[in-house]
């Protein structure tokens, strides 16, 4: 039955394919017939009211939540549906989450340290030292997201800013091939939100990324393709302008 | 390498602390065998087994904790650890008394005898011999452990309901282990031991040298847990314990880690329970109820959650107490032990080694204000 799309998705160059996703709780349908295509060294912004699906995409991007219907490939090869969270991280999936989840009882290093691409399993870790290499990517990733003069800090005594670039430094640290970043500017200062869109640029250099947001400005200033969700499936894309003058967008999301 | 890795891991207070227990450890059963009966620092049989039982609980407290303070996982059934490294410890015993027994059968304890049967049955092969016993007062509890964990943790079962699991495995065991045809000695459990190792079980000086030898396995408990906990492993492992969907999401794959120190404070507590029961002479299902793996919660709470000394004084103070009030005011100690647990989950979140940081941040507060 699914065939056709099957042979689509193998031929695609796409680095994310979500075709036809449907994920519905207690029969609400929080994603419906969901189709989205992110290439290789894209930034991609994603916004859409609350309950539109976004945090619901992540959460199947990332396999904490299983499609019931649809396609997700990462790669050209990946069946996303059929792995788990450890598997997809591995295979170079980055996430952020919406609320700043940093390990507070370590400290900013340590937290960096966790999250370097490398060992994983528990009894490679338990005689492991860290190696020149990664001490020298650690200095690296702090100096990205300028938090050098915090590195021996714990997690716990952050600002709330600082938290935000430590999971984007985290982020960075796991070298994935795809960020996926879910509202990175929530509760920041002017300030602090123009130099996350700085961070995420210098980020979008090397990597893939997603960036789910609401702020108007942020997603102006990241000056990327935007993608509009409204109730579960995609209503529009293109650049802001062209989304912003998009009567159906208007009416669902920009308000009036 | 592993001398490193095992020093390494301890902070300088664990050290002392190690050095400590070992002193007192080796200087109480030397003060006991070395001084004659009159001298002021004779330390008398009854305190040397008091010793030994605690240092016994101390390390079923830092096993608690580190399967509670360093990963999360809050288990309500160490105490079921603890009792089958006793029964694996009595059933070796058992096999030690020959025909010594009341009924002075040469293969048979008298349980069996009593109880007319036939024949010893199949699991009490072997346990003549303590090359045999030995290693499954380690295996045995780790299994237990291995395939409650490998379930528990691969379907993701965590917080309240892994611990009614843990707490209903316990309670399990303790109405298996009740019942006479079970073969392991039913509601007396196993006792009247003669000898371990051919040394009798009532002479001082099998006393002090088990007494020893529980300072001893709790001294290699401590070095081994710093190691653990001071390592990279450990690090991931108090991460688990933190955010463990997050540690998923960062590509760990978080049962190993559970499992591994699951596994690993089974086995102490199995070792610290056979310690423990020549000691104070009997097994019996009791040592499975489940309030015992709650006080051994109590324990690691009293002392402090999440750190190495902490589980080992709490041990020591909350036993203590119980010893003097269960002797002076038997009626006092459930009601003490209640309010105990209000008081420290009240007042001292993190226990008598958090009461040093509480007492420092409440006098810089109070020179914030002043």
């Amino acid at each position: 039955m699914k065939a056709p799309h099957i042979t689509q998705s193998r031929s695609t160059s796409a680095l994310l394919y979500l075709s036809g996703v449907t994920v519905s709780f207690d029969g609400f349908k929080a994603l419906n017939n969901l189709s989205l295509l992110v290439e290789p060294g894209e930034m991609r912004a994603i916004i859409g009211p609350n309950g539109a699906g976004k945090t619901t995409m992540m959460d199947v991007i990332t396999g904490k939540t299983r499609p019931d219907e649809g396609e997700v490939v990462f790669d050209g090869t990946a069946d996303l549906t059929k792995l788990d969270e450890a598997d997809i991280a591995t295979l170079g999936i980055g996430r952020k989450f919406q609320k700043p989840t940093v390990f507070e009882n370590h400290t900013v290093r340590d937290n960096l340290l966790l999250a370097l691409a490398g060992i994983r399993s528990w009894y490679q870790l338990l005689g492991a030292a860290p190696t020149k290499a990664e001490n020298d990517r650690l200095a690296e990733i702090l100096s990205i997201i300028r938090m050098e003069q915090q590195q021996h800090m714990l997690g716990a005594r952050l600002s709330h800013g600082q938290k935000q670039w430590l999971e984007i430094g985290m982020l960075l640290a796991q070298n994935p091939k795809l960020l996926l970043v879910d509202e990175p500017v929530a509760g920041m200062t002017d300030v602090e939100t123009e130099t996350t869109a700085h961070v995420l640029r210098e980020v979008n250099k090397s990597h893939s990324v997603v960036v789910v947001e609401h702020d108007m400005s942020f997603v102006r200033a990241l000056g990327v393709k935007v993608t509009v969700l409204h109730e579960g499936s995609m209503l529009a894309e293109g650049s802001l302008d062209q989304v912003s003058a998009d009567p159906r967008v208007v009416e669902v999301y920009l308000g009036r | 390498m592993i001398t490193r890795f095992l020093w390494n891991g301890m902070s300088p207070g664990v050290r002392w602390f190690v050095v400590l227990i070992m002193v007192v450890g080796t200087a109480m059963p030397l003060l006991n065998q070395l001084l004659p009966k009159d001298s002021p620092f004779y330390a008398p049989a009854y305190v040397l087994q008091l010793l030994g039982k605690y240092l016994c609980y101390a390390a079923l407290a830092l096993a608690v904790d580190l399967v509670w303070g360093f990963c999360g996982i809050l288990s309500l059934g160490h105490a079921a650890f603890f009792a089958l490294g006793g029964y694996c410890m009595g059933m070796y015993l058992m096999r030690q008394i020959g025909t010594r027994g009341v009924y002075g059968n040469p293969l048979l304890p008298d349980f069996m005898v009593f109880l007319n049967y036939p024949e010893l049955p199949w699991f009490w092969h072997g346990f003549r011999h303590f090359w045999f016993a030995g290693p499954m007062i380690v295996i045995v509890p780790s299994l237990l452990a291995l395939a409650l964990g490998w379930f528990a943790f691969r379907s993701r079962v965590t917080g309240v309901y892994l611990s009614i699991i843990t707490q209903a495995m316990t309670y399990a065991l303790q109405l298996a282990f009740f019942r006479n045809d079970m073969g392991l000695g039913g509601n007396n459990g196993l006792t009247d031991y003669k000898d371990i190792l051919g040394f009798s079980v009532q002479a001082d000086s099998t006393r002090a040298v088990l007494c020893f030898a529980s300072a001893l396995a709790l001294a290699i408990f401590l070095v081994i847990s710093a190691a653990v906990v001071g390592s990279r492993f450990g690090k991931a492992l108090t991460a688990v314990r933190d955010a463990e969907s997050r540690m998923r999401f960062l590509g760990y794959r978080v049962e190993g880690y559970k499992l591994f120190v699951f596994v690993l404070s089974a086995a102490m507590a199995g070792i610290a329970g056979a310690l423990y029961v020549p000691q104070v002479g009997i097994i019996n299902p009791s040592e499975f109820s489940p309030g015992n793996s709650i006080e051994a919660v109590l324990w690691v709470a009293v002392g402090g959650r999440g750190t190495l000394i902490g589980p080992v004084i709490g041990a020591f103070i909350v036993n203590w107490g119980k010893t003097y009030l269960t002797g002076a005011l038997p009626e006092v100690w459930l009601f003490a032990l209640g309010a105990l647990f209000i008081l420290v989950t009240l007042f001292l979140p993190k226990g008598v080694m958090g009461l040093w940081g509480q007492i420092k941040a409440r006098s810089e507060r109070k020179a914030a204000t002043a």
